[in-house]
């Protein structure tokens, strides 16, 4: 069987390459996918711990992690087609209305 | 041995296209790039026993959630000639590394405590799916509500966000801002509207990144 901290390292890299993903994009969907990739971490982490410990908790919290991220995804999708129709465009760098 | 051949696969095809995705100029071959990540996490939910959750993961996430991201990309028409990354790339990538350490480190310096089991462990023989329904519908019953809760609020907050403006006005301008400042004829509609809207539309462009 695979040691358990294998699947933790992979669910660490692949948050830090969504965080650095949300630093370094403009684009207001890349940002999306960033954090569709840290959301899809922590279900590695959850899902490894919940093999490991014999539980089932942890799938199911990853399922709700799940529903969540479909929520969030919806959401982010009509932000980003209000703001293309205000500004038509996604760089985040442009949408600064609130900044001070 | 089989078995940490295919993790190996998995996780190292899955964390190159999550560099991938954020690393690529196209949105449209970052999306691609997420499908491919999504389908090997699912790859790593088998080689851990969750078959449910590989379903799940590509049902969900590959069929609906990256088909509406692509539908609302193909809607947007973004340019790829601007710049993708930000200014502080060095910066970002150089904090990103230091907390990708200092996890690691605090990783390797926890005793992962493999073999123990929890309290209510369930019987690998039971099924995974089995076993996840039971446990939803009894123990995690009122999350389950709430989650359910929280998705009408998503279909009502996005319905009402991307709402047109101004209805009554949709078949003309119905562009929101424009359609106050740029005097639409009130027939022949279809073709006019369209040249002028996207006139309008570059002319903002130019300002916004003059």
């Amino acid at each position: 069987m695979v040691p358990l901290s294998y699947y933790v390292i992979v669910s660490t890299v692949m948050f830090v390459v969504g965080l650095i993903g949300v630093l370094v994009r403009k684009n207001f969907l890349i940002i999306l996918y960033a954090i569709e990739l840290m959301l899809n971490a922590a279900n590695i982490n959850l899902v490894a711990f919940s093999r490991y410990y014999q539980s089932v908790n942890g799938q199911i919290i990853s399922l709700f992690i799940i529903t969540i991220a479909a929520a969030e995804a919806a959401i982010g999708l009509a932000i980003i087609i209000v703001l293309f129709r205000k500004k038509a465009t996604t760089n985040v760098d442009e949408i600064n209305l609130l900044k001070w | 041995m089989a078995q940490l051949l295919f993790f190996l696969y998995f996780a190292g095809m899955g964390l190159f296209s999550s560099v991938l995705t954020i690393g690529l100029r196209n949105p449209v071959y970052c999306t691609i790039a997420l499908l491919s990540t999504f389908i090997h996490v699912a790859g790593l939910f088998v080689l851990l026993n969750a078959e449910f959750l590989a379903a799940i993961q590509i049902i969900i996430y590959a069929g609906a959630v990256l088909i509406l991201y692509l539908f609302v990309l193909m809607l947007l028409n973004l340019k790829s000639t601007e710049p993708v990354v930000h200014r502080q790339l060095w910066i970002a990538l150089f904090f990103g590394v230091v907390i990708l350490a200092e996890i690691l480190v605090a990783l390797f310096k926890t005793p992962m405590l493999e073999g123990t089991t929890a309290a209510n462990a369930v019987p690998l023989a039971m099924g995974n799916t089995e076993a996840i329904g039971l446990s939803l519908f009894n123990e995690y019953l009122l999350p389950f509500e709430l989650v359910g809760i929280i998705l009408l609020g998503g279909i009502i907050g996005a319905l009402v966000l991307a709402k047109q403006p101004r209805p009554e006005s949709s078949k003309t301008g119905g562009n929101g801002t424009h359609a106050l400042e740029v005097p639409l004829p009130p027939s022949g509609n279809g073709q006019i509207g369209a040249d002028v809207r996207e006139e309008s539309r570059s002319a903002l462009h130019k300002v916004g990144s003059a």
